[in-house]
């Protein structure tokens, strides 16, 4: 087999591990969609998870969704889905938000960073307003700012992440990114972890892949608690 | 026959190689030394070879100018569980670098752009294969007999993992390695490495057979990537061709592939990795004459001391006025060709190694002449059945060969390969989930 060789295209998307992003079923009404709803990877309504948990507030998931990878198990465990069905499809007609080449941190214990790109295929802006993860005790949304003395240090973003419609939003070592704190195990090279990401949107719900990785070292505004 | 076939492909396919020579001879100005002509071909930096294939890359694939061969021995506690996921991570890793994409988690994305040909092979060693069970492992799957010849460093001979890192661009290469050995490294520590190099992109035409360190021609034999023989005698099976042309060596068998446990077949083949050291200093004491009779070939063209081309076949009976045969039967070509069997053939896919020693270590060579050379050649000899090809061949080296004095194995490897993959699959997945 000799293949004539091709000229590379001009980067895009970073990496073949496109990761599996999915939207956790809150609805039996959306039910018939749902294979649909998988591999577009809509946001699918409002969530009891949305409604109890605010950006900073958020528990970690009960134990009942921690094989929340699967949808209708998802399903299954949210017994009020049902009276969202409406909002429901009216979100996952709307608001699709992706999280392309989705990678964290591996860590043996504490707290780490997730990374990635967000897209926005919609034609209105998503807030992010929060995380959750069964792996982690709990789950923020940070930035990277730089303090008055030039060093770059850790902080909970006011107000969550902005994707602009149409647009995207890295998360990336050195600035804005997910944090997974208080790891309930630890995060080994080559582990998959599923993180859902909260929005005004929906809930959408990503599994992506535990890299080893030296960087993302910043430290945390003192202040901040960790 | 192939051998004329050989011959146009040398002028067709690898057309780089005529267009230079048309334009050398082009122009009508008489100077002596015609100047080296601009790269008309474009640049090489975003030539890409396909990841995903029946076959991995790096084996088929024209070699490119450098190659990195790595050892890695996997962590003690390391289950096949572990193992998927290593190999998860390394073969969307190779996957995007290929392609001239930054992988996941990739701080130098600016590296990746120009992959030049880049190619990512993985072998599997013994205990890699054994942790999806031992059922899986095929007997030829171990070290090689020892031939008397052999002088193996042990570091230099083990590994649970191979990855051959090939490229024409040596930057893209020191990238890639960097990539997959952060990737590796929570599962497998490096037991050896060789950097290694043939001429540059650009220096000959492509297709041209290589030189190594000695200035010989290596790898005139070869069965041509995209042959009938090849197929044969690398995957194993057949191009399906109606009317395959096959080389002066005969017809090769199809069942080379007979032994290649489930999860190697479509696709897989079998690499033996010999890192042979080669003593510069004793081969600067030998003559031309010398040179030649012991390789069995004319060491300007290649040609067999019986030819005039370099890929005339040798004539191993043809005698000279005193009636001795003009090739030495104890000579490299005589003793590493079976015109009897055509199944004894492999496809050697070698790469140069050097470096210079520095002179409180370097010693002295035998006239007493400070070394100035650490050379040698990683001889990847890749080949369906270990049992019927290479080890016929090595045998008869191994028991003589006058390029012996010269050479000295200090690295001996054994590899699976497995079969390549489809977008989404990862190396060794018909191994681990078949």
């Amino acid at each position: 087999m000799k293949t004539p060789t091709t000229t590379a295209p001009a980067r895009t998307a970073l990496a073949a591990t496109a990761p599996t992003t999915t939207t956790r079923a809150t609805s039996r009404a959306v039910a018939p969609g749902l294979g649909r709803a998988l591999l577009t990877a809509t946001a699918i309504g409002l969530s009891l998870g949305l409604a109890a948990c605010g950006p900073t507030g958020s528990s970690a998931p009960g134990p009942s969704e921690s094989g929340a990878a699967d949808p209708t198990a998802g399903a299954a465990a949210d017994p009020g889905g049902s009276e969202t069905g409406d909002a429901a499809a009216e979100a996952s007609d709307a608001a699709p938000l992706v999280w392309e080449d989705g990678w964290v941190k591996a860590a043996e214990e504490g707290m780490t960073g997730a990374f990635g790109t967000l897209r926005n295929p919609t034609d209105s802006e998503l807030r992010i307003t929060g995380a959750e993860s069964a792996a982690a005790g709990s789950a923020e949304l940070h930035e990277t700012a730089s303090d008055d003395g030039g060093s770059t240090m850790m902080q909970e973003k006011e107000g969550g992440f902005l994707v602009p419609a149409g647009g995207s939003l890295s998360l990336e070592p050195g600035g804005d990114h997910v944090m997974l704190m208080d790891l309930q195990e630890p995060i080994l090279p080559g582990d998959e972890v599923t993180i859902t990401l909260l929005t005004d949107g929906g809930e959408v719900e990503t599994t992506v892949v535990a890299k080893e990785f030296t960087g993302a070292q910043e430290e945390y505004v003192q202040d901040h608690g960790h | 026959m192939d051998i004329r076939r050989r011959h146009v492909l040398g002028a067709s396919v690898f057309g780089v190689g005529a267009g230079v020579g048309a334009g050398l001879l082009a122009p009508r100005d008489p100077a002596p030394a015609p100047a080296a002509l601009p790269d008309t071909s474009g640049l090489n930096g975003a030539r890409l070879e396909p990841f995903h294939a029946r076959h991995q890359a790096g084996v088929e694939t024209i070699p490119p100018a450098h190659a990195l061969f790595i050892g890695l021995d996997l962590e003690e506690e390391t289950t096949a569980r572990r193992a998927v996921s290593m190999l998860r991570l390394l073969t969307d890793d190779a996957a995007a670098l290929t392609q001239g994409r930054a992988p996941l988690a990739d701080p130098e994305p600016e590296l990746t752009p120009q992959p030049a040909r880049l190619t990512v092979t993985f072998g599997f060693g013994e205990r890699l294969v054994a942790l999806a069970g031992r059922r899986h492992v095929p007997d030829w799957l171990r070290p090689l007999e020892e031939f008397t010849i052999d002088r193996l460093e042990p570091e230099r001979s083990r590994g649970d993992l191979l990855l051959q890192i090939c490229g024409d661009d040596a930057l893209a290469v020191a990238h890639a390695a960097r990539m997959l050995l952060k990737d590796a490294r929570a599962f497998a520590a490096v037991a050896w490495s060789r950097t290694a190099f043939r001429r540059a992109y650009g220096s000959d035409p492509t297709g041209t057979t290589q030189r190594n360190m000695f200035g010989q021609v290596d790898g005139t034999a070869n069965p041509g990537p995209g042959s009938e023989d090849f197929a044969r005698l690398v995957w194993g099976e057949s191009t399906g061709r109606a009317d395959p042309v096959f080389s002066a060596r005969g017809e090769p068998p199809l069942d080379l592939g007979a032994d290649h446990p489930a999860w190697l077949r479509e696709g897989g083949t079998t690499l033996v990795l010999r890192d042979i050291a080669m003593d510069m200093e004793t081969w600067d004491e030998a003559d031309r004459p010398a040179r030649e009779f012991a390789v069995g070939r004319d060491l300007a063209s290649g040609a067999p001391l019986t030819g005039t081309d370099e890929h005339d076949v040798p004539d191993l009976t043809a005698v000279d006025a005193r009636g001795l045969t003009r090739i030495s039967p104890a000579s490299h070509v005589a003793r590493s060709r079976n015109e009897a069997k055509p199944e004894e053939q492999i496809f050697r896919r070698v790469y140069n190694y050097h470096g210079v020693p520095e002179a409180s270590t370097a010693g002295t060579g035998p006239s007493g002449s400070r070394r100035v050379s650490t050379a040698g050649l990683m001889f990847a000899s890749y080949q369906a059945d270990i049992g019927r090809q290479f080890l016929p061949i090595q045998r008869r080296l191994g028991g003589m060969d006058l390029l012996n004095q010269w050479t000295t194995p200090i690295g001996s490897t054994v590899w699976a390969i497995p079969p390549g993959i489809a977008d989404g699959d990862y190396i060794g997945s018909r191994l681990f989930e078949g």
